[in-house]
C-alpha cells in the first residue's frame, strides 16, 4: 500500500481501505466497486478520475453512507480516525452536511425546486444546530452566498432555483455544502453541467474555499483537464478499482498504467502534429461482464498471460501507486513521450 | 401566471352557460309541456296556477325570450317554486347550503389528511405490508356505497357501542346557535357556547369520516405515485447529504413536492364529495342540500331537482377553477414566470 | 405480492398473477354465475313471503328476512340479475359511444375535435349524480332510464381516453406508411390505429364496471332506479335504512356491492399488468 501509517498529526482526513459495494442484479450480485483504497489529507485536493460507470460516484456515496440499503458495503472508511463503515444512519447524518459536505453534478435537479435558496442553506445550518433561530440561519445563509461570490445575495436568497443561472445554482449548492464549514468537501462532477466559461470560475471558487478553510477536497470528474489544473493528487479508477494514484505532476508527466496512458494520449494537444486523435480501443466492461484478472486487459496493448490470470494489486512504482503487473517494464520502455507510445505496439511479455 | 389564470376565468362563464342551457333544455323540452316541470302534474288542472306560471316564465313568448327570462331568473336566485315545500327553491337551497358545506369541508379535510398519510406510508414502505394495507383501506373506501357504510357504522357506533351520537347535526333537544355562517361548529364558538360546539363536533365526526373515506383512495393514490417519483430525484439525495433525517426528507422535501399535484386531486375530489353528500345526508338526517335533493327526486319535485343540479354543477365548476388557480400559486415554477 | 413459493414455481408463475387478481377473478366468476343461474338455485323465493317478518339471521334464513317476510339472502343473490346486466349495458354503450366519438375527434381533428371535446367538458362539469338526477327529471325514473342516464355520465371518459390513444398512435410510422401506400382515411383509422388503442380502454372498462354497479345502486337508493318489489341492491339498502335496527336487511346487498366493486377493480389491475406494453 502506498500510504504507509503516518504520525497522528499527519493522519489522513479520509482513509478508505478495501471498500467494496455489491448489489443484487438480475442474475446474482454485482460489484460496483471492488477493493478501493484512497486517502485524502487535510488541505489537499484529490482528483478522482474515470469514465462513467467506473464507480467513482459510488465510492464517494458509499463514504457518505448515501447508497440504498440494498447495497452491501464492506471495507474500512476512516474519517478523522473514526470508522464510518457500518455506522447507523442517524450517526452518519450528524456528519453529513456538518463535517463532510457533498455537491452534485446538476444543480438544477439537486436543489429542491419548491424551496428558496436561502431556505435550503438555512436548513443545512439548523439541521445541525437546532438552537440557531430562523433569522440567524437566514442571515448566515446570506453570508454564505456572499462567500461564494453571488451578487445581491439578500435578493437571491429569496429566489427559487429556477430563477438562477446554472453557474449561480452551482455556487448556491456550494454555499449549502459549506454552510457548516466541513472538513471534507466532495464535489461530484461539479462542472459537467455548466458552460465552459463558468467551469473555470467554479473550480477557482472551490480552490479558494479549500485554501481558506483548510478543507480536504475530493474532485470527481471524467475531465482530465479540470483535474490537472485543480488537484494535488489524482486517483484513476477503472471498472470499480483504483488503477493508479499519486501526485498530479507525477501522473501526468509519467503515467504508468496503460489506461492512464491511453486517457492522456486521447487528450488533444496544441503542439501535436498528428492528424487524428488516438482513442482507447473498446469500451469499459459492464458490471455483469467483468473480464478475469486485470479488468483492462482486453483493451491493453501490453496484455500478457499474467494479466488475464491475476488481478494486479496497487503497488508503489517510483513514488506512484499502480495496479499493473507490467508497470515497470512498460515504464522502462517509455523513453519516448506518452502520446507516441500509445500508437506503437510493444512486444513485451 | 396571470395569463394562465385569465384563461381559466374566461372559460368559466361559457361552461356556466352550458350548464344553464342544458337545464333550460331539460325543463322546457323533455316533458312535452314545460308547465309540468314548473308546476307539477297535479296542478295541471288548476287554471289559476297555470296562468301564473305562464306569466312568470313567459311561456307564451318566443323561445329565445323564454331562455332570457330563464337565465335572468337564475341570476337573481329565482329557481322556481318547489312542488314539495311550496317555497322558492332558491330560498330552500340557501337555507340548507351551510349544513352541506360544513359536512363537505370536514370530509375533505379528513379525507385529505388521512389520504396523504396513507399515500406517504405506502410510498415509504413500497411493496411491503404497510403499502398493501394502506392501499387496500383506501380502495375499500372507494368501493363502498357511502349510504351503506354510513348506515352500518351509525348502527355500530351509535346503537351498539354508544360511542358517537345518533343522526342529526345536534341532539334533538339542543337549539342551534345564532346563525353567522350557518356552520354550527363555528357559530357556537363565536358565542362561546362550548357545549354546543362539542355536540356539533361529535355529530360531525361520523358523517365526515364516512364521506371522507370515499376520497381517500383518490388522494392516497396520487400521493403515493407522486412520492415514488419524487423520491428518485437528486434533491432527495442532496437533502440526505446535508444530514437531514429521514422524516425531514420525507416531509419537508419529498411531500412538499408531491403535494403539488395532490392539491389538484383534492380539489377535484369535490365532485365525489357532492355525490357522497347527496347519498349520505339522508342516512345521517343531515338537513343539507343532499337530503333536499333526495327528497326532491323521490317526490319528483322538478323545479327542486333542476335547482340542485344547477347549483351543484356551478359549485363544482367554481371549485375546479379555485383548484386550478391555487395550483398556479402553490408551484413556484408557475408562480414566478 | 410475492408468495413464499419455491424458486421454481416463482419462475413459472407470471408476474401479473397476484393474490388480488385471483381474488378478483373468483369474485367476478362468482357473481357472473349467480347472475346467470340463480333462477335455478334451490333457495327461497325472492319475491314471496317465506318466513316471519323482520326476522334476524338464523339457520333457515342466513341473512334474515325483511319487512315483507322475504328472504334477504335470496334477494341479494337475485339482485345480481339486475345489477350486472345494467353494468354491462352501461359500460358497453359508454365505450361504444365514447370510443367512437373519441376516435373521430382524435383522428379528424379540427372543428369536429373541438366540438366533441367541448361536449365532453360540459358533460364532465357535472358531478355524476347530479347529471343523473337531471336526466331522470326529464325522462322519468326507472331502471331503463337510469341506465340511459349512466351512459350519458360515463361516455366522456372513454371519449377522452380513446382520443388520447388515437393521437399518440397516429404519429407512428406504420400509420404514415399506410397513408403513403394510399389507404383511405377510414381504413387507416380502423385497420391501423384502432387495434393498438384498446388496452387502456379495456382496463378502464373492467375497473369502471364496479363503479357503475355502485352508481346504479346509488340511483336506486335515492329513488331514481329500481322500485319495489325489485330486489335491486340499492333499493334493498333503502329499505334497510327504513328499518334501521334490522341491520341484516342492508347487510347482504351492501356486501354484494362492495365485493363486486373490489373484485372488478382487482381484475382491472391484473388486466393492466397483463397488457403492460413492457411485456409485449
Amino acid at each position: 500500500m502506498p500510504n504507509t501509517a503516518a504520525p497522528e498529526s499527519d493522519a489522513p482526513l479520509l482513509d478508505v481501505r478495501g471498500l467494496e459495494a455489491t448489489f443484487a442484479g438480475a442474475r446474482g450480485r454485482l460489484e460496483a466497486i471492488r477493493g478501493v483504497d484512497l486517502t485524502v489529507q487535510s488541505g489537499e485536493t484529490l482528483g478522482l478520475v474515470g469514465e462513467s460507470g467506473c464507480g467513482k460516484s459510488v465510492t464517494m456515496l458509499a463514504v457518505m453512507g448515501l447508497l440504498p440499503p440494498s447495497v452491501r458495503i464492506t471495507g474500512s472508511i476512516r474519517f478523522r480516525g473514526q470508522e464510518l463503515a457500518g455506522r447507523p444512519q442517524q450517526e452518519l447524518a450528524k456528519l453529513r452536511g456538518a463535517r463532510i459536505g457533498m455537491i452534485f453534478q446538476d444543480p438544477m435537479t439537486a436543489l429542491n425546486p419548491v424551496l428558496t435558496i436561502g431556505a435550503q442553506i438555512a436548513e443545512a445550518i439548523r439541521i445541525h444546530d437546532a438552537a440557531v433561530s430562523a433569522r440567524a440561519a437566514a442571515a448566515r445563509a446570506v453570508e454564505m452566498l456572499t462567500l461564494v461570490a453571488i451578487p445581491f445575495p439578500e435578493r437571491r436568497a429569496l429566489q427559487y432555483p429556477h430563477e438562477l443561472s446554472g453557474g449561480m445554482r452551482q455556487r448556491a449548492m456550494i454555499a449549502m455544502a459549506m454552510a457548516n464549514e466541513p472538513d471534507l468537501l466532495i464535489a461530484d462532477e461539479p462542472t459537467t453541467a455548466l458552460d465552459v466559461t463558468v467551469q473555470a470560475q467554479i473550480i477557482e471558487l472551490l480552490r479558494r474555499l479549500q485554501a481558506t478553510h483548510r478543507m480536504g477536497l475530493v474532485l470527481i470528474s471524467h475531465d482530465l483537464g479540470i483535474v490537472a489544473g485543480a488537484a494535488d493528487r489524482v486517483a484513476i479508477m477503472y471498472a470499480g478499482r483504483i488503477v493508479e494514484q499519486g501526485a498530479v505532476e507525477d501522473i501526468f508527466d509519467r503515467p504508468r498504467h496503460p489506461y492512464t496512458r491511453g486517457l492522456l494520449a486521447s487528450l488533444p494537444k496544441i503542439d501535436n502534429q498528428a492528424a487524428r486523435l488516438t482513442a482507447i480501443d473498446g469500451a469499459p466492461p459492464s458490471l455483469a461482464a467483468r473480464p478475469s484478472g486485470c479488468a483492462f486487459h482486453p483493451r491493453c496493448r501490453h496484455a500478457a498471460e499474467i494479466c488475464v490470470a491475476r488481478d494486479p494489486e496497487l503497488r508503489d512504482v517510483g513514488g506512484v501507486a499502480v495496479a499493473c503487473h507490467l508497470a515497470e517494464a512498460i515504464d522502462a520502455a517509455a523513453a519516448a513521450p506518452p502520446d507516441q507510445l500509445a500508437s506503437q505496439p510493444t512486444g513485451m511479455a | 401566471m396571470y395569463r394562465y389564470i385569465i384563461r381559466r376565468l374566461i372559460a368559466m362563464p361559457l361552461l356556466l352557460l352550458g350548464i344553464v342551457s342544458i337545464a333550460f333544455l331539460i325543463t322546457h323540452f323533455t316533458k312535452g309541456d314545460p308547465l309540468i316541470s314548473i308546476i307539477g302534474e297535479r296542478q295541471m288542472d288548476n287554471p289559476v296556477v297555470i296562468a301564473a306560471a305562464r306569466a312568470r316564465w313567459g311561456l307564451d313568448r318566443s323561445l329565445p325570450e323564454q331562455y332570457l327570462i330563464y337565465v335572468g331568473s337564475l341570476l337573481t336566485g329565482d329557481f322556481g317554486t318547489s312542488l314539495r315545500t311550496k317555497q322558492g327553491v332558491g330560498r330552500d337551497l340557501a337555507v340548507r347550503l351551510p349544513a352541506t358545506l360544513e359536512l363537505v369541508i370536514a370530509a375533505m379535510l379528513l379525507g385529505s389528511l388521512v389520504g396523504i398519510t396513507l399515500g406517504v406510508v405506502a410510498a415509504r414502505y413500497r411493496d411491503r405490508a404497510a403499502d398493501h394495507l394502506a392501499r387496500l383501506f383506501a380502495l375499500i373506501g372507494s368501493s363502498l356505497p357511502v349510504f351503506w357504510s354510513g348506515l352500518i357504522l351509525l348502527f355500530i357506533f351509535s346503537v351498539q357501542v354508544h360511542l358517537l351520537p345518533g343522526p342529526g347535526r345536534l341532539d334533538a333537544r339542543t337549539t342551534a346557535p345564532p346563525i353567522v355562517t350557518g356552520f354550527y361548529t363555528l357559530d357556537s364558538l363565536f358565542v362561546g357556547d362550548l357545549s354546543t360546539f362539542a355536540e356539533a363536533i361529535t355529530h360531525l365526526i361520523l358523517p365526515a369520516c364516512v364521506l371522507g373515506w370515499t376520497v381517500m383512495g383518490l388522494v392516497s393514490r396520487q400521493v403515493r405515485a407522486s412520492m415514488l417519483e419524487v423520491l428518485h430525484q437528486d434533491y432527495i439525495v442532496a437533502a440526505r447529504a446535508k444530514g437531514a433525517s429521514e422524516p425531514r426528507v420525507l416531509v419537508n422535501h419529498a411531500l412538499r413536492n408531491a403535494l403539488i399535484p395532490t392539491l389538484t386531486v383534492i380539489g377535484f375530489s369535490f365532485a365525489y364529495l357532492i355525490t357522497g353528500a347527496v347519498l349520505s345526508e339522508t342516512i345521517f338526517s343531515w338537513p343539507g342540500v343532499g337530503s333536499y335533493a333526495v327528497d326532491a327526486t323521490r317526490s319528483l319535485d322538478y323545479p327542486a331537482i333542476m335547482g340542485v343540479t344547477i347549483v351543484g354543477g356551478t359549485a363544482f365548476l367554481l371549485t375546479n377553477l379555485a383548484t386550478d388557480i391555487g395550483y398556479a400559486f402553490v408551484d413556484p415554477r408557475i408562480r414566478f414566470r | 405480492m410475492a408468495s413464499a413459493a419455491p424458486a421454481l414455481a416463482a419462475a413459472v408463475r407470471p408476474r401479473w398473477l397476484t393474490t388480488p387478481v385471483v381474488l378478483g377473478g373468483l369474485i367476478a366468476v362468482f357473481w357472473i354465475s349467480v347472475a346467470l343461474t340463480v333462477g335455478w338455485w334451490p333457495i327461497h323465493d325472492a319475491f314471496l313471503a317465506t318466513g316471519g317478518r323482520l326476522g334476524p339471521p338464523d339457520a333457515t334464513h342466513w341473512l334474515g328476512t325483511d319487512k315483507l317476510a322475504r328472504d334477504v339472502l335470496s334477494r341479494t343473490l337475485h339482485g345480481a340479475q339486475y345489477s350486472l346486466p345494467i353494468g354491462l349495458a352501461v359500460i358497453a354503450s359508454a365505450v361504444a359511444i365514447g370510443a367512437t366519438l373519441g376516435a373521430i375527434a382524435g383522428f379528424v381533428g379540427g372543428l369536429i375535435d373541438a366540438a366533441i371535446m367541448r361536449l365532453v367538458d360540459v358533460t364532465l362539469s357535472f358531478p355524476a349524480i347530479l347529471l343523473a338526477m337531471a336526466v331522470t327529471a326529464s325522462i322519468g325514473p326507472g331502471l331503463r332510464n337510469a341506465t340511459i342516464a349512466m351512459i350519458i355520465v360515463w361516455w366522456p371518459n372513454y371519449a377522452r381516453l380513446m382520443r388520447a390513444q388515437v393521437l399518440a398512435v397516429r404519429e407512428r410510422e406504420h400509420v404514415e406508411a399506410a397513408i403513403a401506400a394510399g389507404a383511405s382515411a377510414p381504413r387507416v383509422l380502423v385497420r391501423h390505429i384502432l387495434p393498438l388503442c384498446w388496452s387502456p380502454i379495456l382496463v378502464n372498462a373492467t375497473m369502471d364496471f364496479g363503479q357503475v354497479v355502485l352508481q346504479a345502486a346509488s340511483l336506486s337508493f335515492i329513488g331514481l332506479g329500481a322500485s319495489p318489489p325489485t330486489p335491486e341492491w340499492g333499493q334493498m339498502i333503502s329499505e334497510g335504512a327504513r328499518n334501521f335496527y334490522q341491520w341484516w336487511i342492508a347487510f347482504g346487498p351492501g356486501m354484494a356491492i362492495l365485493s363486486v366493486a373490489l373484485g372488478f377493480n382487482f381484475l382491472g389491475d391484473g388486466l393492466r399488468d397483463i397488457l403492460d406494453p413492457r411485456t409485449q
